[in-house]
């Protein structure tokens, strides 16, 4: 077995066994945040004087920024001096967990009835795997590089390519642009850098895996994605993080910047630990993605599968400002038990003839809230101007909620922008009639459900979706009947 | 096969079922008849195994076996299938998606490997032709923006293709016009054999013009007080339900 294969076979895993902790000895820093602490991560990553000193710059703007309220969201006092705010596993310490591919996928393919010599393919997506504040391994990174192709850690592409960042790290979401983004701007941790060169088609799925290990810790990684003339790049990512009963803070930042004809898909599963059916414990995820299709004919579109964290406050956004750009999002957001989601987009249309499609599945089961919250904004400008949205909510059960709060803001006249949403409830009828024809309840809320999302689910790339569906499945376990 | 006694059902301890005995043999087909409310929808729910009720007396015996101990999936994997009354859309699954998740299930239980996706379509394909059902229909969603004719006819094959040893249809002639309702006879009478047994729940006599019943039972509040031959139906047909109603009512 390679190692690529072991490293994707942790990708592509999907039972909550994630809930496990690895014993991996992690160097840490004292808890607790200030500028000396800032100055002390922008060490340890032996950073350029401008990187240091950009840190700072976003931490002084931090401490004059509140926590934001508007979202619909209960979130306790989040106490910032009781996190720590760099974890790394120490030196020599790789992935030693990474065991043999799971049989479960392997069987969950033959079940698909893919060949396996299609399986193999799977061994065709790169991964930088991130493990607390640090990346542990980027896989196919002289692959890439043939083609001028650069994937790396976050803290590699400082080093390295310093031009590259210091020009695009920030230009999408400044630090100034809310409290997470000032936030995770002053203590980013790590991240996965992506570059892709003129012209080129990158021929792998680029793929970073998150994993929070240690314990009070804050992951707060970056990831920067550059697409230049005529490129194309499918980017994944994934995340997981151990059972705790304390919840651990996730703040990052996704950016996307796609030159002229360029294409970048990004997609994403979120698996952070969601807590407990109490609603102990579990990831308070505040994410801020944004891409900004800055040459014309450029196009970004963000696939999302949200499964966990105990909160979710995420909106990856489209800043479409070339002319005839487009901008997808598609989502499926999944709440069970006392988890709570606001999340959804933004589609800010600039340049002309410019389109957008959103397309959100809220699920609800439990005690939990999930909230589709969107702003589609037409500029002057934006000559013919389009947009499509559809929000549709399933509800499990009777003391959950599903919410919409489109924002549609348009100043030009040619403008064509439509709001479909829908709320329905997953019956006991349907669950019975399933029962009826030999399927098990809870074979049957997964078959409802995968169809409901079906449309966003199609969006994944294969060996994604397959993890998704089992991920649906899973996340509402014991949330009928 | 199928053995029902003494049965009483409640839903929110309102009696519905109050003491209904049945005996249904491999080969027959038996009709329920009865007017609206009689309980007769009550009695195909509670032998699917629907929850909302409480079987507070009485057995029902499948196959020698208690059936109140088995899950509505098991008493599908089982043999007994429910034709339902209002067969239920699920929008984004596809028939065939469902359907072959239900082969499988029940090959699961009964210890067999999965249905290969070739096998699979083929056998999709001659069930087909037995209920007539257009191809364009099993790639649709399950009953998704199906015509009340077209569910029906879904039902059916569904039957054809899990090929019960006990079907229950429940007022699957309700909302049929004259074609439709041929071809539902037709798929029905084609899957008779002497290993299954078939009851029909229906109003009207004239699904009976199409599947000769071996016996028809009326139900009436919940009882089943006249039971017969074919010929019980057709005095139904003439003389509507009242001359029954008078009968019993009289009698308490």
């Amino acid at each position: 077995m390679t190692e690529q294969e072991k490293i994707l076979s942790e990708v592509t895993d999907s039972d909550y066994k994630f809930g496990f902790h690895s014993d991996i000895e992690t160097e840490t820093i004292p808890k607790g945040l200030s500028e000396e602490v800032v100055r002390i991560i922008s060490a340890k990553k032996e950073e350029p004087e401008w990187l240091t000193e950009a840190r700072l710059k976003a931490f002084r703007h931090w401490q004059t920024m509140k926590m934001p309220e508007w979202a619909h969201l209960t979130i306790p006092e989040i106490k910032y001096q009781d996190i720590i705010y760099y974890a790394a596993p120490k030196q020599g310490a790789k992935y030693e967990s990474m065991d043999e591919v799971d049989p479960e996928l392997l069987d969950t393919f033959n079940k698909l009835g893919i060949p396996l010599e299609e399986q193999k393919q799977l061994a065709g997506v790169a991964v930088d795997a991130v493990m607390d504040s640090v990346s542990v391994k980027t896989t196919f990174q002289d692959t890439l590089a043939d083609k001028g192709i650069i994937f790396c850690s976050f803290s590699e592409a400082v080093k390295n390519h310093p031009d590259l960042v210091k020009k695009y790290m920030g230009s999408v979401v400044p630090y100034t642009d809310n409290f997470f983004a000032a936030l995770n701007s002053a203590v980013f941790s790590d991240g996965s850098f992506c570059y892709i060169p003129n012209g080129v088609h990158c021929p792998m799925e680029l793929s970073t895996y998150f994993r929070i290990n240690a314990a009070n810790t804050g992951q707060f990684e970056r990831t920067l994605i550059v697409a230049e003339n005529d490129s194309y790049v499918s980017y994944l990512e994934g995340c997981t993080a151990p059972m705790r009963d304390e919840n651990q803070l996730h703040a990052a930042i996704v950016e996307i910047v796609a030159m002229e004809n360029a294409e970048v898909k990004y997609s994403t599963v979120q698996n952070w630990y969601p807590g407990d059916k109490n609603g102990v414990g579990g990831i308070y995820n505040f994410v801020t993605k944004r891409g900004i299709c800055k040459g014309d004919n450029s196009k970004i579109s963000w696939t999302q599968v949200e499964t966990g964290s105990a909160v979710t406050w995420k909106y990856p956004s489209c800043i479409l400002r070339g002319n005839n750009s487009v901008g997808e999002f598609y989502s499926v957001a999944v709440t069970n038990n006392h988890q709570q989601a606001d999340t959804g987009t933004k589609m800010i249309h600039i340049g002309k003839n410019t389109r957008s499609t959103i397309i959100s599945k809220g699920i609800s089961a439990g005690k939990s809230q999930n909230s589709y919250r969107g702003l589609v904004k037409v500029l002057k400008g934006a000559e013919n101007a389009r947009n499509y949205s559809q929000c549709d909510s399933l509800l499990l059960g009777d003391k959950c909620g599903a919410h919409t709060f489109p924002y549609l803001e348009v100043d030009n006249r040619s403008a064509i922008v439509e709001h479909e949403a829908t709320t329905s409830k997953i019956g006991e009828d349907q669950i019975f009639y399933c029962n009826q024809r030999g399927i098990d309840t809870e074979n049957a809320i997964s078959l409802i459900v995968n169809g409901y999302a079906k449309e966003v689910l199609n969006k994944l790339p294969m060996e994604f979706a397959v993890e998704a569906q089992k991920l649906l499945a899973i996340t509402l376990e014991g949330s009928v009947g | 096969m199928l053995e029902i006694k003494d049965l009483r059902v409640s839903i929110e301890n309102k009696e519905i079922l109050k003491g209904i005995n049945l005996k249904v043999n491999a080969g027959e087909v038996h009709a329920i008849m009865g007017p609206n409310g009689s309980g007769k929808s009550t009695l195909a729910s509670a032998l699917a195994g629907r929850d909302y009720f409480d079987i507070t007396h009485g057995k029902i015996l499948y196959e020698g076996r208690d059936l109140t101990e088995l899950s509505p999936e098991d008493r599908a994997r089982e043999g007994i299938f429910l034709g339902f009354q209002y067969p239920v859309e699920i929008p984004g699954v596809s028939m065939v998606n469902f359907l072959r998740t239900a082969i499988n299930s029940m090959r699961e239980y009964r210890k067999q490997d999965p249905l290969p996706a070739g096998d699979f379509l083929k056998l999709m394909r001659e069930k087909k032709k037995v209920v007539e059902i257009d191809s364009d229909l099993t790639n649709r969603s399950v009953n998704e923006g199906f015509s009340g004719g077209e569910k029906k006819k879904n039902e059916i094959f569904q039957m054809a293709l899990l090929e019960p040893k006990l079907a229950i249809l429940d007022e699957t002639d309700s909302g049929l016009d004259i074609d439709a309702l041929r071809i539902v006879s037709n798929g029905v009478n084609k899957l008779r054999s002497p290993e299954n047994a078939t009851i029909i729940i229906t109003h009207y006599q004239r699904l009976l013009d199409y599947i000769i019943p071996d016996y028809v039972h009326v139900l009436y509040k919940g009882r089943i007080v006249k039971s017969g031959d074919k010929s019980l139906a057709k005095e139904l047909e003439e003389h509507g339900y009242d001359w029954i109603k008078q009968e019993v009512d009289s009698e308490v």
